[in-house]
């Protein structure tokens, strides 16, 4: 088999026909015949939710993943906490010619991986092949598609007293993904959190009533997700800084690079405001799971109606600092 | 409970704000105002801003950030001739991430970037010297912004290159040191301080001792620290105290890492390849002495002497930055503050660093 990808893999012809069948079939396959251009989905759903992202992670591999599971974990993502159950995902690649074949496989079997453990199906994708230095090895989007025909979530029931919950350690991703960069020589054994979260999101829709809203804080990191967050409901959040769960690693890496972790990304951590009376209950089923056994409460709701959103930080001396959406370039293609 | 989280602590650190309070008040009864310390390092101004100890002090203790920011304080004309440098064919710039964004007089050197100029970022200026090792078709040039945390780190670049015998890399010296500017702001007679708090990181290259200047030459205190919240406050009480004993004195406290003597090993690579030069500070202008440039012998890497830049005075903005690194103003009092100058859009060099004041206020102290 050929190691390297050339621009031949991306005509059309038998080469794209071989690293289909070789690469994409062999490990994407779910038994389901193809008849037409485009996949066909059978199922009754009322509503249907779709998110589109795409990946230029650098560098592809890193401590916790790579390019493909994030492909994957963060589309779905996307789709769990909007409240949808995720049930297919298309996949395109854009390759640099000369990637190397072998890489190629193991992202690939990353997706299928991660798609398993997500339970959904890789239904359709595309393969361009581009000249040497047209792309920096590889990109991918994903579109996912899920079945939103209940939702759980009430963003309008929104209220002061109501709890801000993060499901587990801020700033993984960012750190990992920085040490992962050698040219800036830190190295630290913090692997990122990429993860599906499906899993954890809808067992606990079921089961509670009461959660308002989730976001997945990734680029900008927890901070930015919150501003947004408090200005699309013009709500007033107040966050404590000593609740805040960071890794030391995190933080010592945050200490000598001057990065802070409330702006670092994140790949696989919920951030939810739920109703103070289900507090206990929500933090009791994220604790039973493996991806949320780091949740911890972090802040509170403290005004529901005051024309202009904001988030704030309640500092361990006690004064209350304004919280702004991250400014300028920390780290770029991070995801 | 390790001993780098007791400096955290949220408890400690409360009982460290009223402590500081507490002998504050005893300033005031005594002296009819509020005691006024500077801090001449950008990651105190930072770390002062961040923890909310500088709001929550406000009343009690003035705390001024001076000149502590290597981006902040360098000057126009240094980014001009970098972007002019880096639009050469033949020329891979280097440079820390900070400076990528600081406004020259036509633009950054961040679209210099996106224009085709090849730019890089590097952690190190070890890095660059690689980068000159692997491009030998090419001139790697590096700018050298710093203090003295950085100044060891270019002549080792620079010890470096002369090891591999590379006669494509030089650095673009714009380095500046504590004492001079700090002697300077005291002889101005601008600020009426009652010390400093003296910068962690610089002093672990320069040691306690080096400071005895200050007591001798200004009848002015200082106490080196760390970062951590209850760290700044210790040092901040033990300013207060030494005033309210009538002493003058330095105290060194942040002992772990600062010896009185600094770092032998980074001062004789100093002494080695660097020597004296009237550098020019933003803002402030050129200061004797208050820069380090290379020796003649190693005029080679040397990239002021290397190349030809045309010397156009800057562009005038009515950025205030030079004002602020010398603590007269405030960043909430230059007009463009928050206003056309924020940190997606900066005009001056203190909105573009981590360091910078003007970030610090933009990002930490701007009203809930």
């Amino acid at each position: 088999m050929v190691k390297r990808i050339s621009l031949a893999h991306g005509e059309g012809g038998e080469l794209t026909h071989q690293l289909i069948n070789d690469v994409f079939i062999k490990s994407f396959q779910h038994h389901e015949q193809t008849q037409f251009d485009a996949a066909i989905l059978k199922w009754d759903a009322t509503n249907i939710a779709v998110t589109t992202d795409s990946f230029v992670i650098k560098p592809l591999f890193f401590p916790g993943g790579n390019i493909g599971k994030l492909a994957v974990a963060g589309t779905v993502n996307d789709l769990a906490v909007s409240g949808a159950i995720p049930k297919a995902i298309t996949a395109g690649f854009i390759i640099e010619e000369g990637f190397p074949m072998v890489d190629l496989e193991k992202i690939v079997q990353s997706m299928a991986d991660e798609a398993e453990e997500a339970g959904v199906k890789i239904i359709a994708g595309d393969t361009k092949v581009v000249e040497k230095g047209s792309v920096d090895g590889l990109f991918i989007n994903t579109t996912g598609i899920g079945d939103l025909s209940e939702q759980r979530m009430t963003p309008e029931m929104i209220k002061e007293g109501d709890t801000v919950i993060i499901s587990g350690p801020i700033g993984d991703h960012g750190i990992a993904i920085l040490s992962a960069r050698q040219d800036l020589g830190i190295l630290t054994d913090v692997s990122s959190d990429c993860a599906s979260l499906n899993c954890l999101i809808q067992p606990l829709l079921k089961q509670v009533n009461g959660i308002r809203i989730m976001r997945d804080p990734t680029r900008g990191g927890l901070a930015t997700t919150l501003v947004e967050l408090c200005e699309d409901f013009n709500i007033t959040i107040e966050l404590k800084e000593a609740t805040l769960p960071i890794r030391k690693k995190v933080e010592g890496a945050c200490d000598i690079l001057g990065f802070d972790p409330l702006y670092l990304a994140n790949e696989g951590k919920v951030a939810m405001i739920v109703d103070k009376k289900e507090e206990q209950q929500v933090l009791q089923l994220l604790h039973q799971h493996e991806l949320g056994k780091g949740a911890q409460v972090i802040g509170q709701v403290t005004s529901s109606d005051n024309g202009e959103g904001k988030l704030l930080l309640k500092t361990p001396i006690g004064t209350t600092r304004r919280l702004q959406r991250l400014s300028g370039l920390l780290l770029p293609r991070i995801c | 409970m390790r001993s780098m989280d007791l400096f955290s602590n949220p408890t400690i650190t409360r009982h460290s704000i009223e402590a500081v309070m507490s002998v504050a008040e005893r300033f005031k009864e005594k002296k009819g105002r509020v005691p006024v310390f500077m801090e001449v390092c950008g990651s105190h101004t930072m770390a002062l801003a961040k923890t909310g100890i500088k709001t929550k002090l406000k009343d009690y203790v003035k705390l001024i950030a001076g000149p502590g920011c290597p981006v902040c304080v360098t000057d126009q004309k240094s980014i001009d001739a970098m972007i002019q440098l880096s639009e050469q064919s033949n020329v891979i710039l280097c440079t820390f991430g900070d400076m990528m964004r600081v406004p020259g007089s036509k633009y950054t050197l961040t679209k210099a970037k996106t224009e085709g100029s090849d730019i890089r970022v590097v952690y190190s200026p070890v890095d660059s010297v690689k980068i000159a090792e692997e491009n030998p078709e090419k001139e790697v040039i590096f700018l050298g912004v710093g203090f003295e945390t950085t100044i060891p780190i270019l002549a080792l670049a620079v010890h470096e290159a002369k090891r591999k015998k590379l006669t494509n890399f030089s650095i673009w010296m714009t380095t500046k040191l504590v004492e001079p500017v700090v002697r300077a702001l005291l002889e101005s007679g601008e600020e009426r301080l009652d010390g400093f708090i003296l910068p962690g990181h610089v002093s672990i290259v320069l040691g306690k001792q080096n400071y005895n200047y200050l007591c001798n030459d200004y009848q002015m205190s200082g106490v080196i620290t760390g970062f951590k919240p209850v760290q700044l406050l210790s040092g901040i009480y033990k300013l207060i105290q030494l005033q309210l004993e009538d002493k003058i004195e330095i105290i060194n406290d942040y002992t772990y890492v600062v010896k009185d003597e600094g770092n032998a090993a980074a001062l004789t690579l100093i002494d080695k390849y660097l020597e004296p030069f009237a550098e020019e500070w933003r803002g402030i202008g050129p200061i004797p002495d208050s820069g380090l440039v290379l020796k003649s012998e190693y005029v080679q890497f040397d990239a002021k002497k290397k190349f030809n830049v045309s010397k156009e005075s800057p562009r005038k903005t009515k950025c205030r930055c030079g004002e602020i690194v010398r603590g007269l103003i405030t960043p909430e009092e230059c007009t463009l503050f928050n206003k056309a100058c924020s940190p997606t859009h900066p005009i001056g060099p203190c909105m573009v660093s981590t360091e910078g004041t003007c970030a610090a206020h933009y990002q930490y102290m701007r009203g809930n």
